[in-house]
């Protein structure tokens, strides 16, 4: 281990010697910062005036000289560790104070010509010294402790702390900052009356006449679609588990949908049906005489659109807690002389209570941080999330009032994040025993089988039809007004120029952006969430609650948020990230890192801890426990988190659509961007590929990783 | 394959605290290079954290552990000399039986063919030689637990830990893999450490066993030593069925003393004892059964149980309810029946109140 504290410390310094400390305008690869001189290294621009620079070159040597001067391990440990975490703390500081504008902080202090001049973002300099130093303050952690402390281990957790903090934290804390400006300065007491006026949480719309606030038509929508999306959500598990309905298999395709659907498409498929050229509206108006109208664009809308899209999410939860109720439990209830209707209403409803107000908040949620179906649907119907977006991107750009808004959606949303952490978390009925369960479930009394048949089914037609809208809609000519058959969408968005083999198709270079940032986000998320489920399951460390919570935060704060607080952070030194594709990848890793998490938990928990026990006992450490015997038998949630994570890449757009540039457009605002315009035909087409593209992924990563099945009779974890 | 150096197991005032929990209050014991050494005792007792400690799956919160005389305190499990069986065999399901036997040589850096030799070689020693090609799947539970072992001894560790390696066998089984554990740890001098809540278990693999009940150690000894001269009525209890009946010491001389229990006089085989309240250790089997007329104390008996070998008895009788077993003969008792209970003196114990 001590090799390891020196490999560091060389790499550190020969990038602090050798490499440009802050970002090149060609980047790293284009040769240009050689030819240049060595003017751009950290050690030359240290001496020739950005002495503010030194202290990372100084820290690594003192670091370096601690490690071969003093004898007893445990204090060069703690020494090493302080002069580490100096290092990092000063590359920070001059980092945040030094600027491109120069120092606003500090002014009279800094007055020099050069401190004024500021400095670009950091670059490939920056970044390798830092790590260095991350990692040789790590190592030292896990030598001066009581012997407990595996460098591996340690490490791992001060890596992704760092990248928590500087990646979910540090935007958060800019767009809280950012609330609070007003021309130039800062003031608490402007904020208040801004985040609490009426524009955002007026209640007008009760009184009559007037509209509500944006805060609080968000909130009307979010509790309406938690609530419709658990009853519709409820009956079809019932169905499913308590009924011998024939096409079960049929709902099970129901919960895969909405994870390869781009959040917008059932906004889009249901203006081709229910919009004013509709096909459902024109028949009516034929018939009935009915006026055409906008009822879709607004509330009811949104609504109908977000329950549609989230209901699946619901009834993949409550298949779980319906499953969860067992079976001894019913029939306990049943011996007992209770009917079939006591037992559900006394004995099974009460138990799922906790699960059906953990599936009311995740749809509050997801309602909450819809981005693409208010944008296509909102008409006048102004909601949090899109109301973000406008304050952006809109006429007047006014991200003051953004930053606000965005508080005001994360107030709801980490509110509702809280609750079901705090009031769920404890209160937990799960009956599974471990134990085999041989009993049945009892049978559903007729009149709520007719009930839940009655809502599910139609609900479920009604789906199929909005996805057949998808693939019908894209070889249309013109929806509403022309219905010949054309395949002009396809030729032209994915057209090839066979004379020339160029690809001529409009959509091709956000297409293959989009796989290629999706392919390396993919396997980046997978590896920080599996990571992080590893620390979180298999190792005891201090504030282990506090990590884990922080590393789940990221998926309480809604894409829009996300969104602006990263181009409010990364488009200044000293992290500028903005319009480049880096800034994409990293936010893909960040916001879908907790479905990583959970998802390795999961599988983690499944694994004895013994075979851990057993491999370390043998003489291997840490990393070699992960290689070997961890990984290998984590291939299934392997698989589950690179197609998860590389789905969610391709389907994502609220937080994409800040962060795209003309340089790397993403295929969803590549396709906001032609519903704007109005070519439904192109951007019904786009999507179409698009989840064809996804299924196409979903099968091919299950080859490549699937393939090798275990027997998994020992892998089931025995009961103490 | 031959075991150079097998090492000896020392705690030095060791404590185990999981915040405000103790699991262990201040261990001293020391265990001797060669000897199969069985941590005995009810769940909870601390039993296994002492072993977890050994292996350096946990750390101590104070005190010092010494293994083969060096000070390992602070060192984590993968620099430890020891190793392990686990209760779930802990078998890496991903990997053939030889590469599982291998592993912790391979993880050493050891060339691949000297490895798979070793790994051959311990699964002869567990007789499983030709297995290694198998998946820990295709096993049946008897072979699993056999494969475990051999991996865990082809590392030559100074000290082999065994976590109750038999109780997911069944009960047939177990006595047969217990022989084969004990006899490889035998004919290899193994330093062993063996953790069991099963007495009979303890008795049957041990050197030595001690006793550990809530978090300390309660007595250390042979099996016979605590069989024949238990320490505290606990001991008495766990080790081996007792009744146990309160009496008073009358006085106590040169390795007997006279004790009263329900107005008659025993003398018992004792070391020096101060006067007053005391126990009286009776084994069922010592304790003989017979007509009422017979001399001794009477009784009725409330159950009988007939075990084909031996009946068993439960008699209520004016010192409480004694269990008594006693072989089938031709004048066997019925329940209800009045009868009288001849204590041997020199199969009875004293211990404290």
């Amino acid at each position: 281990m001590k090799n390891t504290v020196l490999i560091w410390l060389a790499i550190g310094l020969a990038s602090f010697i050798l490499l440009p400390w802050h970002m090149t305008e060609d980047g790293l690869l284009e040769a240009s910062w050689i030819s240049d001189g060595v003017a751009s290294t950290g050690l030359f621009a240290s001496l020739s005036g950005q002495w503010w620079l030194a202290p990372a070159g100084l820290a690594l040597m003192g670091a370096l000289i601690l490690h071969f001067t003093i004898p007893e391990p445990v204090k060069r440990a703690r020494l090493m560790l302080a002069t580490a975490i100096a290092g990092l703390a000063l590359i920070a500081l001059q980092g945040l104070i030094i600027v491109r504008a120069g120092p606003r902080v500090f002014e009279s202090l800094l007055t020099s010509e050069i401190a004024m001049a500021g400095q670009p973002g950091m670059g490939a300099g920056a970044g390798i010294c830092a790590l260095a130093l991350l990692f040789v303050a790590t190592i030292s952690i896990s030598q001066s402790g009581k012997g407990q402390g595996d460098s591996f281990v340690v490490s791992t957790i001060g890596l992704i702390v760092a990248l928590v903090a500087i990646f979910v934290f540090f935007p958060v804390i800019h767009i809280l900052v950012r609330a609070f400006e007003v021309d130039g300065g800062y003031s608490l007491t402007e904020f208040f009356p801004r985040f609490f006026s009426s524009d955002i949480w007026g209640l007008g719309c009760l009184i009559g006449g007037r509209s509500c606030g944006v805060g609080i038509n968000s909130l009307f929508l979010g509790v309406m679609t938690g609530a419709g999306t658990t009853l519709l959500g409820l009956s079809f598990a019932l169905i499913f588990t308590r009924t011998d309905f024939r096409a079960k298999r049929l709902l099970r395709v129901l919960t895969v949908l909405p994870i390869i659907t781009p959040p917008f498409v059932i906004g889009l498929a249901l203006i081709l049906l229910f919009g004013r050229a509709g096909t459902v509206t024109e028949f009516f108006a034929d018939l009935l005489g009915w006026e055409q109208t906008r009822w879709l664009y607004g509330f009811w809308g949104i609504y109908f659109a977000q329950m549609l899209s989230f209901t699946p999410i619901a009834f993949l939860v409550l298949i779980g807690v319906v499953q969860g109720v067992s079976p001894s439990m019913e029939e306990a209830s049943q011996t007992l002389d209770a009917d079939r209707w006591q037992t559900f209403r006394f004995v099974s409803l009460p138990l799922m209570r906790p699960g059906l107000a953990n599936a009311f908040l995740l749809g509050f949620i997801e309602s909450l941080a819809d981005f693409g179906n208010p944008l296509v649907l909102g008409g006048g119907y102004s909601v949090l999330s899109t109301e973000i977006y406008f304050a952006i991107v809109g006429a007047v750009a006014d991200p003051a009032k953004a930053a606000i808004l965005a508080i005001a959606l994360l107030s709801l949303t980490l509110t509702a994040f809280m609750a079901q952490r705090i009031w769920l978390g404890k209160k937990s009925y799960a009956t599974i025993t471990g134990k085999a369960d041989s009993g049945q479930n009892a049978r559903l009394n007729p009149v709520l089988r007719v009930v839940c048949y009655a809502t599910a089914i139609p609900w479920a037609a009604l789906t199929v039809v909005v996805y057949s809208m998808i693939v019908f809609g894209s070889f249309v000519k013109l929806w509403g007004y022309n219905h010949s058959f054309t395949f002009d969408h396809y030729i032209r968005a994915f057209g090839i120029d066979f004379t020339n083999g160029r690809f001529s198709g409009v959509a091709w270079d956000s297409y293959f952006t989009t796989l290629t940032i999706s392919s390396v986000a993919a396997p980046l998320t997978a590896l920080v969430g599996l990571s992080t489920a590893y620390l979180l399951v298999r190792q005891k460390f201090v504030g282990k609650d506090a990590f884990e919570f922080s590393t789940m935060l990221s998926f309480a704060i809604p894409g829009t948020v996300i969104g602006v607080s990263y181009i409010m952070a990364f488009n200044f030194p000293p992290i500028e990230l903005t319009g480049t594709s880096i800034i994409l990848i990293i936010v893909f890793v960040f916001r879908n890192m907790p479905v990583g998490v959970r998802g390795g938990i999961a599988a983690m928990s499944q694994l004895d801890k013994s075979l851990d026990e057993a491999s370390i006992t043998l003489g291997a450490n840490s990393f070699t426990t992960v290689r070997r015997v961890i990984l290998p038998l984590m291939g299934p949630a392997i698989l589950a988190a690179l197609t998860y994570s590389f789905v969610r890449a391709i389907t994502s757009v609220s937080a994409v659509i800040f962060l795209v540039s003309a340089k790397h457009n993403m295929a969803t605002s590549f396709i906001v961007g032609r519903v704007e315009n109005g070519e439904f035909g192109i951007a019904i087409a786009y999507s179409a590929v698009l989840i064809i593209t996804m299924l196409a992924a979903i099968l091919i990563l299950q080859l490549l990783v699937g393939t090798r099945r275990l027997r998994r009779s020992d892998r089931i974890q025995k009961p103490a | 394959m031959n075991t150079t150096q097998t090492g000896s197991v020392r705690f030095e005032g060791v404590v185990k605290k999981y915040g405000a929990v103790t699991a262990l209050k201040k261990l001293d014991l020391s265990i001797d290079p060669g000897k199969l050494v069985t941590l005995l005792g009810p769940s909870g007792c601390g039993k296994t954290t002492t072993l977890r400690l050994i292996a350096g799956l946990e750390m101590a919160t104070e005190g010092r552990i010494h293994i083969g005389g060096e000070d390992v305190t602070h060192l984590t499990a993968t620099y430890r000399k020891v190793s392990m069986v686990f209760q779930s065999y802990a078998l890496f399901p991903h990997m053939t039986v030889r590469e599982n036997v291998a592993y912790g040589l391979t993880v050493k850096a050891v060339p691949k063919a000297e490895a798979a030799e070793k790994a051959e070689e311990g699964l002869e020693l567990v007789g499983l030689a030709g297995f290694g090609d198998r998946l820990p799947s295709e096993l049946s539970g008897g072979q699993q637990q056999r494969v475990a072992v051999a991996r865990a001894i082809v590392l030559e560790p100074e000290v082999l830990l065994l976590d109750e390696p038999l109780s997911n066998l069944d009960a047939k089984l177990r006595r047969h893999v217990r022989e084969e554990i004990r006899q490889i740890q035998q004919r290899l001098g193994l330093t062993a450490v063996y953790v069991t809540h099963d007495q009979e278990e303890a008795m049957a693999v041990s050197d030595s066993i001690i006793v550990m009940n809530k978090a300390e150690i309660a007595q250390i000894g042979t099996p016979s030593d605590l069989y024949e001269a238990p320490s505290s009525a606990f001991i008495a209890d766990f080790i081996g069925d007792a009744n146990l009946v309160p009496c008073d010491i009358e006085s106590s001389a040169q390795g007997s003393a006279t004790v009263i229990m329900n107005g008659q006089r025993l003398s018992i085989p004792s070391d020096a004892v101060s006067k007053g309240p005391a126990r009286l250790v009776l084994r069922p089997h010592a304790l003989k059964i017979a007509a009422p007329d017979q001399p001794g104390l009477s009784g009725e008996i409330s159950y009988a149980a007939y075990l084909g070998k031996e009946i068993q008895y439960t008699v209520e009788t004016a010192v409480g309810s004694l269990f008594v077993i006693s072989p089938v003969q031709a004048n066997s008792f019925a329940q209800g029946d009045s009868v009288s209970i001849g204590i041997s003196e020199t199969d009875a114990r004293l211990v404290s109140a």
